[in-house]
C-alpha cells in the first residue's frame, strides 16, 4: 500500500490534498522544479477523491508579505549553523518555545530551498501538508485528528467536513494554545428581578 | 331532585359564562384554532402545515422578518450523540452565547441552555465544589478544569415520565423535545431533570430583532412564549438539516463533538471506542447520549 495510513483515513486526507493541490493551482511551476514526486503524488490523489466529503478550510496563516520565502532567501548563502537570529525574524527568535533547548529553524524548513519544509527523512514538504511534519512528533494528536477527534470539524455531520490545519490554531513556532477573555458569567439568582 | 337540576343549571350558565368571556375577549378565529389546537405529536400532515403556515405568518406580523418554520421528522437510522472533551475546554463561554443567539433564548430574564462549571482539579467532577460565576480576565485558570452542561438527551429520560400531559417526548433520532403549545408550565419536568437542563420562561421571552434568528424548528428554536419550559435540542433545526449544532461549531479549541451513534464511521463513534468516557450521574440511570472524554 502507497499511504502509511488504515483504510478509513485514506479518504479524508486524499481530500486534503485534493483541495491542497487545487488551492496551490498558482504555485505550481515552482513546485514542478522543486518537488516534482510531491506533485506526482498530488495528482494520484486527486483522482481517487472526486466523491470524498472532507477537505482543509483554511490556507497556512502566513504572515503578509512573508511567503514564498526565496523572494528574499534567493539573495542569501545558506547558513547551517544553529544561531540566535538578531537582524531577520528575530521575532520569531524571541516568541520561539517549541522545545527550544533542542530544536531551532532549520529542524523543520528546508536549508536550499526555504519554500518548503522538511521532514526528518529530507522529504521536501508544501506548507499545505505541515500536519505530516507535526504528525512526526506528535503521532497521538495526527491520528486523532485524521478522524476528527482532534482539532475542530465544521460542516455536516453526515456529509461534507471541514478540516483546519494544525498551524491554523497553534503557532508552530510556540504552540501551546493561547489564554482567552471569557464571556460574562450567568445572571446570579439573587440578581434576578 | 332539587339537587340535581341546580347542577345542571350551574354547568349550563358556566358554559354560557365561559363561551361568552371567549366571545367577548375578542379573540381572531386564529388563536380560537390555537387554543383547540392538539398535540403535536397527534397532528396530521394537513395539520401541521396549516399551523405552521400560522406560526410564519404571525411572526411576520410580530416581529416583521420572514420566518422559516420547519417540522422536519427525525432522519431515518439517525441516534444523535454528543461528546465534549474535558481535557480541551478552556471555560471560555463561547457555546453559552453562540447557543443563546442561535436558539432565540430570551436575554432578559436571561436564559442558557448550556451551564459551564469550574471545578478542582484536585476534586475531580464534583458538583457540590463547583461554580458557574467564575470571571478571571483569562480562562483556563491554574488548577481548575470546566465541565460544560446542557441536555443530556437521556435515554431514559425521567423529565419525560414526568410530565402530566405529554408535551415532552423523545424524538426517534433520540433527541428529548417540548411542544410549547402544550406544555402547561407546571415545570415537573424541570424538579424531574438531575442536570439542571431545563428553563422556564418565567416572563415574557425577550430577544432582540436585530439577533433573531429566523431558520426555526417548530419543536426548536421558534420563539417560545412566556410560562412555558425549553431546553437544548442539539439544534434540532441544524442537525436535521445534516449540519452540526452551533456550540460544536463556536468551540475554539475543538472539545465539541457531534455524531450519529449508529454510523460505525463517525467521529463520535470513533470516541467512544478509543477514549476513556465518562457520563454524568450514572448511578441515576438515566443513561445520557451527552459523553464526557479526556482526549489527551
Amino acid at each position: 500500500m502507497k499511504y502509511p495510513f488504515p483504510e478509513n483515513i485514506k479518504l479524508p486526507v486524499t481530500l486534503i490534498a485534493l483541495c491542497l493541490f487545487v488551492l496551490s493551482g498558482c504555485k505550481n511551476k515552482e513546485s514542478e522544479i522543486n518537488g516534482i514526486n510531491k506533485v506526482n503524488s498530488t495528482i494520484e490523489e486527486t483522482k481517487k477523491t472526486e466523491q470524498s466529503t472532507e477537505y482543509a478550510v483554511e490556507p497556512p496563516p502566513f504572515s503578509d508579505g512573508i511567503y514564498p520565502c526565496n523572494d528574499c532567501h534567493a539573495n542569501f548563502a545558506p547558513n547551517p549553523v544553529r544561531r540566535n537570529l538578531v537582524q531577520w525574524h528575530d521575532d520569531i527568535s524571541a516568541m520561539f518555545n517549541h522545545d527550544s533547548e533542542n530544536r531551532w529553524c532549520l529542524d523543520c524548513h528546508d536549508l536550499k530551498n526555504r519554500n518548503f519544509l522538511r521532514l526528518a527523512n529530507g522529504d521536501l514538504l508544501d506548507f499545505k501538508e505541515s500536519y505530516k511534519l507535526c504528525g512526526q512528533c506528535h503521532g497521538e494528536k495526527y491520528r486523532d485528528w485524521k478522524v476528527g477527534v482532534h482539532g475542530k470539524r465544521t460542516g455536516e455531520w453526515n456529509g461534507k467536513k471541514e478540516y483546519l490545519l494544525c498551524v491554523n490554531c497553534h503557532n508552530p513556532h510556540a504552540p501551546k494554545f493561547k489564554e482567552l477573555i471569557p464571556d460574562p458569567p450567568p445572571v446570579k439568582q439573587e440578581d434576578i428581578k | 331532585m332539587k339537587n340535581k337540576s341546580s347542577r345542571r343549571s350551574f354547568i349550563k350558565n358556566i358554559s354560557l359564562a365561559t363561551f361568552s368571556a371567549l366571545a367577548l375577549s375578542g379573540c381572531n378565529s386564529m388563536s380560537f384554532d390555537k387554543f383547540l389546537q392538539k398535540n403535536f405529536k397527534t397532528l396530521s400532515k394537513k395539520d401541521k402545515d396549516k399551523i405552521i403556515k400560522d406560526l410564519e405568518i404571525k411572526y411576520k406580523e410580530k416581529y416583521g422578518k420572514e420566518f422559516h418554520v420547519s417540522d422536519k421528522p427525525a432522519i431515518d437510522g439517525t441516534l444523535f450523540g454528543y461528546a465534549l472533551d474535558l481535557s480541551r475546554c478552556v471555560g471560555c463561554r463561547r457555546c453559552v452565547y453562540a447557543c443563546v443567539k442561535e436558539n432565540n433564548q430570551s436575554r432578559d430574564p436571561q436564559i442558557h441552555y448550556i451551564e459551564v462549571l469550574q471545578m478542582e482539579k484536585e476534586k475531580g467532577v464534583d458538583f457540590a465544589h463547583s461554580t458557574a460565576q467564575y470571571n478571571p480576565e483569562k480562562v483556563p485558570e491554574k488548577g481548575y478544569f470546566y465541565v460544560p452542561i446542557q441536555c443530556q438527551q437521556c435515554k431514559n429520560p425521567p423529565c419525560v415520565k414526568v410530565c402530566p400531559v405529554k408535551a415532552t417526548w423523545q424524538e426517534p433520532d433520540g433527541i428529548t423535545v417540548i411542544d410549547y403549545n402544550w406544555c402547561i408550565g407546571c415545570r415537573y419536568c424541570m424538579a424531574a431533570c438531575p442536570y439542571g437542563a431545563r428553563h422556564f420562561n418565567w416572563g415574557e421571552p425577550k430577544v432582540p430583532l436585530e439577533e433573531l434568528n429566523t431558520e426555526v424548528h417548530y419543536l426548536g428554536n421558534r420563539p417560545r412564549m412566556k410560562g412555558v419550559v425549553e431546553k437544548c435540542t442539539f439544534c434540532i433545526q441544524r442537525s436535521r438539516e445534516g449540519k452540526y449544532p452551533s456550540c460544536v461549531e463556536i468551540c475554539p479549541v475543538g472539545a465539541r463533538k457531534f455524531g450519529n451513534l449508529l454510523d460505525p464511521n463517525s467521529e463520535i463513534r470513533y470516541i467512544l471506542e478509543n477514549k476513556r468516557v465518562l457520563i454524568l450521574k450514572q448511578e441515576l440511570n438515566t443513561q445520557p447520549k451527552f459523553y464526557y472524554f479526556f482526549g489527551i
